[in-house]
């Protein structure tokens, strides 16, 4: 007797929690021919709030963390993306990828958050500096991490462009609120189990399916959102990024690919300098 | 009639812990689910734009901002002050709120502080929080604080006396706090989380109303549970009983846990309904909070400004 299809339902994932969109609605997340994979959760304003509000609970805790311990983390997130590949790969093809470029996309994401990985312990040495200054004193910079930050994944690659944009925020110590591919949502999803299996605290990383052009409006002007990774903007989005900015002068990035750099750590941390007595 | 005999008028003739006990015997039992359910429905309702900000205006006018640790300072108190008297200090349209509510030692600050404005000094007393101290001692505590200046005073009832079915004690002791209290309004906590039960909580209401209670209120907030829907609803309930009786209007506060405009947007959706609109002021309903002004204050801004906030815009107390 053939059995009848365990259908899943693709929720949001916020404060290490699988809640549905409060305001119950969902929308449909297409193949290349327009037919139906699944319907996935459409967050509101109010998710996106909510999201906020548990990101910036856990700021303190991701923060305090050592940068070796949120290495380790970074790396565990890596290590159950390989174990999951399949499903990554399965859903990749399934929302148009050839099998290869999918197995290819997969295998990148994995490497950039062992990339990413490496750097939690060691950006700290390359932009922090004792400072030469003319008086007894230690100066001494160090960088901090930003705080609450919005990231707007990329449309497409959408696992590669979500794992290249939330990996570098993470690394320093902020907490995310994600707002993930629109056109292709299920790997991002699946990325939240990912990320839920993998010591994450809760509420450090925040993910929400559903209109770009409903949320980023609300998360362009919360003021307590201190900066915005706007990788998946497109110019309009983007402008109205910028436009939201001003209220808190919120940190943009722009969009800029999906490659690797440690300057992207950079542009989420703050820079701190004490300046402590010599000699006494 | 008098007052006093208006309330005592649903009392026994003569009060002693045996009549007692069969008065509080007589007050209905109460059905746990049917409340739950009460509550749970009346949270559904949703209250926007005009209406919402007029709530967030009203939920600060009924609050007393309270700060009762062992850490207090004059200083502390001094600045909580000064928010209670303008909590935004950017938005001219934002009420002072009814009163800061302190510990017995801190009521000299809080009269200092507040001197000359609308802002209520309430004091804690009889040895807050336990209440576990002999009746003189409490008596003297209560005279203490009014001699201070407090306007209000926020006594607690000895709960190991009314769990052990001494009724005597309780009512007695509320009594005589009354009577010290004097022109002061004496606000009468339960500490529901300590009653057990919602039987509990319905018949300690009734007592407390009947020995003099201007107000009374759920918590201290040093227990866990303290304020909660259910318990609101069945405390404003026996004041509506107890109104009904008597003709006397009593006071509610409920206080503890509350730290949400959504939250404290749902108590007074019951005390509407419960009540009505003449409790629907601070003469007769009180929030006892301390987190909970920033974040109506929040709230405010969203509704002025359409943008979410933060708590980095306002001051901590």
């Amino acid at each position: 007797m053939s059995r009848l299809d365990v259908k899943k339902t693709y929720k949001l994932y916020i404060g290490g929690k699988f809640p549905r969109s409060e305001s119950g609605r969902s929308y449909p997340a297409l193949n290349k021919d327009g037919e139906v994979l699944a319907r996935v959760a459409s967050a509101s304003r109010k998710d996106l709030r909510d999201a906020v509000r548990t990101a910036r609970g856990a700021v303190s805790g991701w923060a305090g963390r050592s940068g070796y311990n949120r290495g380790q983390i970074l790396y565990r997130i890596a290590e159950t993306l390989e174990d999951r590949a399949g499903t990554f790969v399965e859903q990749l093809t399934a929302s148009g990828s050839t099998s290869a470029a999918a197995k290819k996309e997969v295998g990148q994401a994995v490497d950039r958050l062992v990339w990413y990985a490496g750097w939690a312990d060691k950006f700290a040495q390359i932009y922090g500096n004792l400072n030469p200054v003319s008086g007894p004193f230690f100066n001494i910079s160090a960088p901090e991490p930003t705080g609450v930050v919005g990231v707007i994944a990329p449309e497409e690659p959408a696992l590669l462009g979500l794992v290249s944009r939330l990996a570098p925020v993470l690394v320093p110590g902020n907490t995310t609120v994600v707002l993930a591919s629109e056109s292709v949502p299920m790997p991002a999803i699946t990325f939240s189990e990912v990320l839920d299996s993998s010591d994450v605290p809760a509420g450090v990383v925040n993910l929400l399916t559903g209109s770009k052009d409903d949320l980023i409006p609300f998360l362009a002007d919360h003021m307590d959102v201190n900066a915005v990774d706007a990788g998946g903007a497109t110019p309009n989005q983007l402008t109205r990024v910028q436009e939201g900015a001003v209220h808190n002068v919120k940190r943009v990035v722009a969009p800029d690919g999906t490659g690797q750099s440690p300057y992207r750590i950079a542009a989420f941390t703050e820079t701190k300098t004490v300046w402590h007595p010599k000699g006494l | 009639m008098t007052l006093a005999s208006q309330r005592s008028s649903i009392l026994p003739d003569r009060i002693t812990t045996p009549t007692l006990r069969s008065f509080l015997g007589g007050v209905p039992s109460v059905d746990d689910v049917g409340a739950a359910e009460r509550v749970a429905a009346l949270s559904t309702r949703s209250i926007k734009r005009e209406s919402k900000l007029d709530a967030l205006m009203m939920m600060i006018r009924m609050m007393d901002l309270t700060t009762l640790e062992g850490q207090d300072t004059a200083g502390k108190v001094a600045q909580m002050s000064a928010k209670a008297i303008r909590p935004d200090p950017l938005d001219p349209d934002v009420p002072s709120t009814a009163a800061v509510c302190v510990y017995p030692n801190m009521v000299k600050y809080a009269v200092q502080a507040t001197e000359g404005t609308s802002v209520k000094v309430a004091s804690v007393a009889t040895y807050f929080p336990s209440g576990l101290a002999d009746t003189d001692l409490k008596v003297e505590e209560t005279s203490r604080v009014v001699n201070e200046g407090a306007d209000e005073v926020d006594m607690v009832i000895d709960r190991g006396a009314f769990l052990a079915g001494e009724y005597f004690k309780v009512f007695d002791e509320i009594r005589r706090v009354k009577d010290a209290s004097g022109e002061a309004h004496l606000k009468v906590i339960l500490e529901t989380g300590e009653l057990g039960n919602l039987d509990n909580v319905r018949r300690a209401s009734m007592l407390a109303m009947a020995a003099g209670a201007d107000f009374i209120k759920t918590s201290t907030g040093k227990i866990q549970p303290a304020a909660t829907l259910p318990v609101t609803l069945i405390m404003l309930e026996a004041i509506r009983d107890f109104f009904e009786a008597t003709g006397v209007m009593v006071g509610m506060k409920p206080a503890g846990g509350i730290r949400t405009s959504k939250d404290a947007m749902k108590y007074l959706v019951v005390l509407n309904e419960t009540l009505g609109t003449p409790w629907m002021t601070p003469d007769w309903f009180r929030f006892g909070a301390s987190s909970l002004l920033n974040d109506v204050l929040m709230q405010i801004r969203w509704v002025k400004t359409g943008r979410y906030w933060s708590a980095d815009y306002f001051t901590k107390d």
